[in-house]
């Protein structure tokens, strides 16, 4: 068990190693540096002088991965070219942002989704079935920007219940961000519970298809014993991973989410920094994206491992 | 062919998805023919009017011809998406049926590296290449190519271990048939169902993608007429000219719908069940 524990720790940290190494030999593999990159035509001279010295460019590449990597562990991200401020100053207000849409969002969604799961499989092919996979259908294949603007269109502009983007002053509090915060938080919700809702609904019915489902019918415990004693619990299993990769989901779709509201989070400041060719504050966000996001899949695991004890044994 | 396609017209759902794509395609091959204007010409004349008899769906903020823009406008994410769709498929295909045959070390380890391709948010990525090499189809193609056909390498070597120990296969290798022989004649035709499926589902998702990214800024470029674009530019205006926002969506939507749809009844006309199968 503790060995177990352990690999999926390992498999973790691998994964952001790798993503590391990666996201790191990508700037590298361009032709030009950071430097050249950034000033374009007016990259010659003292001002071009002034940033490699800045940026530590001098140095071997092996050298710089390495600081670069033992700075983000310490949460120093290095220095943005454009706003010439250390990274880590420009994002941590930025992250709480972003972080109270995902997490809402995500609090919001997953409960929902999985009971809406639950229905949609118990009722098998009937009307509410169809209906929901209907809706699940269409929220996941309509893109944000589209569910976006149509809420924008409805709520901000029709009925003028929330503001159409986000007007707050740096360092808002919580309670000035609710209003601006609703219909991004409804937008990636959207997403979120029509693909968890699939999930959960796929394996409700296959779990209801199984021997001791039927065992239990014969036994004549009642049907909504049956669902939630029997059904339920096996059933969420392995939705807990795609209710991980959905958060993939999230992560890329709060990008989107954040420009169509203009938002201030980690989304917009990465857009910016794309269109400024900021490219250290680019990997820094990325960086900070993909550790959230192999953080959350190693919390499914280990949620999965805590709640089967099928994949406690030898051989998984 | 036909068979297949006689199959998947009877069902209403698989009905819809063959007729949204086949309009789709229809309208972005016959565009030149059907648009009644330049897509790209501006006139300070005709800014911003609402639909009327010569422009059925109103003009834009430059003054070009909604309707004519819409009718254009899939064509560049249509070829770009397609592509991808393709090249992700093809390589993704063969690496896949190639683990899954050979299995053992080589597979194993091939996986932990697909898995950590997996389990990163792919979109990060794609707008870190964009910074770097910058925005545009010779950028956005390989990389929609490559991280997509990670995805279709997984479900496809999925299928291609079962497949590989079925008795046909094992009598492939007794006869002592060389590797390339058994993955082109006993297993490639078992799997090309599972390739077109995973071909068009992934292509569905692509234009998800590739709207996404032209209405980030990091797609087409102006003055292309290309729906995620039009959305961009048209938004600021949404409450006095909606029609400029109103059109594109509905036609984007609609295509990646279709194409969903139909990917779906394929995969369920040839017994494929993609009920359980994750988006990725």
């Amino acid at each position: 068990m503790p060995s177990l524990i352990l690999r999926r720790f390992g498999f973790a940290a691998f994964t952001i190693g790798f993503v590391s190494i990666v996201m790191f030999a990508a700037v590298e593999a361009l032709p030009g540096n950071v430097c050249t990159s950034f000033l374009q035509r007016f990259a010659q001279g003292p001002r071009l002088e002034r940033c490699i010295e800045q940026q530590g460019l001098e140095r071997p590449a092996m050298v710089r991965y390495g600081d670069w990597v033992a700075g983000a562990v310490q949460g120093d991200f290095g220095y943005s070219l454009k706003k010439r401020k250390p990274i880590n100053e420009l994002i941590w207000e930025r992250f709480r942002n972003t972080a109270l849409l995902g997490g809402l969002a995500a609090l919001l969604a997953i409960p929902f989704a999985i009971f809406l799961g639950i229905a949609a499989g118990v009722r098998r092919d009937r009307s509410l079935d169809l209906s929901l996979s209907g809706a699940a259908m269409l929220a996941m294949t309509i893109p944000e920007f589209v569910t976006a603007t149509a809420l924008i269109y409805v709520f901000a502009i029709v009925l003028q219940w929330f503001p159409a983007v986000t007007i707050v002053s740096p360092g808002a509090g919580f309670m000035q961000m609710l209003p601006n915060i609703v219909l991004p938080v409804l937008v990636l919700s959207a997403v979120l519970v029509a693909h968890i809702m699939r999930m959960m609904r796929a394996s409700v019915i296959d779990v209801m298809a199984s021997d001791y489902v039927q065992m239990a019918r014969l036994k004549g415990v009642p049907e909504r014993q049956i669902i939630w004693k029997h059904v339920v619990p096996n059933a969420m299993i392995p939705a807990l991973n795609v209710i991980a990769l959905t958060v993939a989901w999230l992560l890329a779709g709060v990008v989107v989410v954040e420009k169509v509201f203009n938002y201030p989070g980690l989304g917009t400041l990465m857009i910016q920094a794309i269109f400024d060719r900021d490219l250290p504050l680019v990997q820094a966000i990325a960086l900070i994206f993909s550790v959230i996001y192999v953080g959350v899949n190693l919390a499914a695991d280990l949620a999965a491992l805590a709640l089967d004890p099928r994949l406690r044994r030898k051989g998984h | 062919m036909l068979k297949l396609l006689a199959t998947i017209a009877s069902k209403p759902s698989g009905a819809l998805g063959l007729g949204l794509t086949l309009f789709h395609l229809a309208l972005a091959l016959l565009a030149p023919w059907i648009a009644p204007f330049d897509p790209t010409a501006q006139n300070a004349d005709t800014i911003l009017l609402a639909p009327n008899a010569s422009h059925l769906m109103g003009t834009d903020t430059l003054g070009r011809d909604v309707f004519s823009r819409v009718v254009y406008g899939g064509r560049l994410a249509i070829a770009v998406t397609f592509t991808a769709a393709v090249i992700a498929t093809l390589w993704g295909g063969f690496a896949g049926i190639f683990f899954g045959t050979v299995g053992g070390r080589v597979d194993e380890y091939a996986m932990r590296v697909v898995d950590a391709f997996l389990s990163m948010p792919w979109l990060l990525f794609l707008l870190l290449i964009i910074s770097i090499g910058g925005a545009g189809p010779l950028t956005i193609i390989p990389t929609l190519g490559f991280f997509y056909g990670v995805a279709v390498l997984r479900v496809v070597r999925g299928a291609a271990m079962q497949l590989a120990a079925r008795d046909f296969v094992t009598a492939a290798k007794a006869r002592g048939e060389a590797l390339w022989p058994i993955l082109s004649r006993e297993m490639f035709p078992n799997l090309s169902d599972i390739l077109l499926v995973e071909g068009a589902m992934r292509w569905s998702w692509m234009l998800l993608a590739f709207s996404s990214l032209s209405f980030l800024g990091f797609g087409a470029t102006p003055p292309t007429p290309d729906w995620g674009l039009m959305v961009a530019q048209e938004r600021g205006l949404l409450s006095t000219a909606p029609w400029g926002v109103f059109w594109p969506c509905l036609t984007l939507s609609s295509l990646i719908i279709g194409i969903n749809l139909l990917a779906d009844a394929v995969g369920k006309a040839l017994g494929l069940d993609r009920a359980t199968a994750v988006a990725v």
